[in-house]
């Protein structure tokens, strides 16, 4: 009956260190849906202007967040009429190699289309896909994928 | 269905007759190998030295290479040679098949060879100790710095005889190897005999390369290289070590593959967000438009006669494979399951096409006949993708790569082969992490 309470109390704790370690991984609030909403892995272009958006799981439609980081963009290279850029296209690595050479594309293009539409010239814009080849995360979780499906947009000169 | 039936059992019967009486059969996992005898070749006294190699242990070095590559099969039981009750020479001239039939051995491969004026002569012979006889005998004279590819292709001969199907061991694999943390990874292009010796690196890693394909003679290959930071498609002399680029597209070319004839590369074209289906003619430079689609159509592979495409597509949504006449006329989606598809490759037979699967977060290594129909999948993995024919359709070689902690190891990419009968998987060792291989064609036909 003692070793009974034991047990019982040992599983108790171990239950309570799941549930911490669980919440310490998944951090609730950094994922919308599966497109990740933090602040990690983010670099700026200026002050105040986050240099990539991130994508759900084989999409390339950009959310909200993502076209108000790619206004911010477009007020920046407004004002910075002299600079071109590079939007680079990434993909997680779940998918096969070939297709997200293509869905980095298509995100990269998303992007460049949406600072265009905010009266950027398509000129100043290059466009570059690495596919799966460019994990910012190296890890193989729902987190680091969501960081990795990205576009980042990087000064040339 | 009856008539299907028929057929089968002719062919059977045929090759029974023809073969005398050992056979193994090929179309089923083989659960029970036939165990060979597999004696080093006698080397002959007055054979010259060399520098490449000890020539007393050659004739061992080579039955080594042998017993290797029929151990790999997983259809044959290579016996140990300790238990071998003759000398080589004696067995090479005739066996007493009733000491090898104690030993449970039925094939015995015997062997002599004799390096002299710069030459290598080798013979073998294929004895059926069951029936008591000869079953094959052949002679090569090569130079001496081939003599691995001597045994790869006295192997070649034995698996022929024994299966009735082409062998695949006198060929290479070209791949990507990998060195280097994963955000960080150094890729280069590399290539190996199919048993993993011979390695020689064909680029520096100074750039990122992907997908080599081997054309069907084995000189050239296409691949995507990120030059100069301008991803695309390249072509490689292996014997000059010349690259050109393939076209002069204003945007990202990739999955390379050539057409059965190698006088086309068939690639995908990406622009303004959209990937649609190209193909060059090597000789005329013209370019065709083959798919004309706002989805992403990529990872194009011929049919071997020729007269058909598949390839992947997400036009309805998801990626799912699709095949078309080559000219682009009568697409047709060929794959209805749960899950996504993609990496269509078609089977150098031309009846069947490799793909991978994924679905709920796993991938699988599968074959389909070319309508689709009649899936079956492999293997099933954490990641894996990128299947590639051996040059007789039975043996698939693939890539797989392993869960990363959060700090990124536990990381690897490793080339595995597993047989179209789902059995027999197999790590394909390599010094470095490895992807994307590329099977050639026989190198000597």
């Amino acid at each position: 009956m003692k070793l009974n309470i034991a047990l019982r109390n040992l599983l108790i704790v171990l239950f309570g260190a799941l549930v911490l370690s669980a919440c310490s991984t998944t951090k609730k609030g950094d994922l919308s849906g599966d497109v990740y909403t933090g602040k990690e892995t983010i670099e700026y272009l200026a002050s105040g202007v986050p240099d990539r958006v991130f994508f759900a799981t084989n999409k390339s439609s950009l959310t909200t967040a993502a076209r108000d980081t790619l206004r911010k963009q477009a007020t920046f290279l407004r004002k910075n009429k002299d600079l071109t850029v590079t939007v680079e296209g990434h993909a997680d690595e779940r998918g096969t190699r070939e297709y997200n050479l293509a869905l980095g594309e298509r995100r990269a293009n998303a992007a460049k289309d949406y600072l265009m539409t905010y009266g950027i010239s398509g000129k100043r814009i290059n466009v570059i896909s690495y596919g799966k080849e460019k994990p910012v995360n190296p890890a193989s979780n729902p987190l680091a994928w969501s960081q990795n499906r990205r576009s980042v947009t990087v000064k040339v000169n | 269905m009856k008539k299907i039936i028929l057929i089968f059992l002719m062919i059977a019967i045929n090759l029974n007759n023809a073969n005398a009486l050992i056979k193994v059969d090929i179309t089923r996992g083989n659960l029970d190998p036939l165990p060979i005898a597999i004696s080093p070749l006698h080397v002959d006294k007055n054979s010259q030295k060399s520098d490449l190699f000890d020539t007393n242990k050659l004739g061992e070095e080579i039955s080594k290479i042998i017993e290797q590559n029929a151990r790999s099969t997983g259809l044959f039981n290579p016996l140990n040679k300790d238990a071998f009750v003759q000398k080589p020479d004696i067995a090479h001239l005739k066996p007493r098949f009733e000491d090898w039939r104690l030993i449970k051995a039925q094939a015995l491969v015997t062997g002599k060879l004799l390096i002299k004026d710069d030459k290598l002569k080798v013979e073998f012979r294929l004895w059926d100790l069951t029936a008591a006889k000869e079953m094959q005998a052949l002679s090569f004279t090569t130079t001496p710095s081939n003599w691995r590819r001597v045994a790869h292709i006295i192997s070649d001969k034995i698996y022929e005889r024994l299966t009735g199907e082409g062998g695949y061991f006198d060929t290479r694999i070209i791949f990507v190897s990998e060195t280097g943390p994963k955000e960080q990874r150094v890729k280069k292009l590399a290539l190996m005999d199919q048993d993993g010796h011979n390695i020689k690196y064909l680029t520096l890693g100074n750039e990122l390369v992907l997908t080599p394909r081997f054309n069907p003679t084995n000189q050239l290959v296409t691949y995507m290289s990120y030059f100069r930071n301008m991803p695309r498609v390249y072509l490689l002399d292996i014997e000059t070590g010349i690259q050109e680029i393939v076209g002069n597209f204003p945007g990202m070319t990739f999955a390379p593959r050539f057409s059965p004839d190698g006088k086309k590369i068939i690639m995908s074209f990406a622009k303004d967000g959209n990937s649609d289906i190209y193909s060059m003619d090597l000789n005329t430079r013209v370019v065709e438009q083959i798919t004309k689609h706002p989805s992403i159509d990529t990872s194009p592979s011929f049919s071997p006669d020729g007269k058909f495409i598949a390839f992947n597509s997400d036009r309805s949504g998801l990626q799912q494979i699709y095949v078309m006449r080559s000219d682009g006329t009568g697409v047709k989606r060929i794959t209805h399951g749960k899950g996504l598809y993609g990496t269509p490759v078609w089977s150098p037979r031309g009846d069947l096409i490799a793909f991978t699967k994924v679905r709920k977060g796993r991938f699988y290594i599968g074959v389909m006949r070319s309508d689709g129909s009649g899936e079956r999948l492999l293997t099933e993995n954490f990641y894996q993708e990128a299947p590639s024919w051996s040059p007789n359709g039975r043996v698939l070689i693939f890539y797989r790569e392993t869960k990363a902690d959060k700090t990124g190891k536990g990381f690897s990419a490793k080339l595995w082969s597993i047989d179209i009968t789902g059995y027999n998987e197999r790590r394909v060792k390599t010094e470095t992490d490895a992807s994307d291989p590329s099977w050639s064609s026989l190198l000597s036909k």
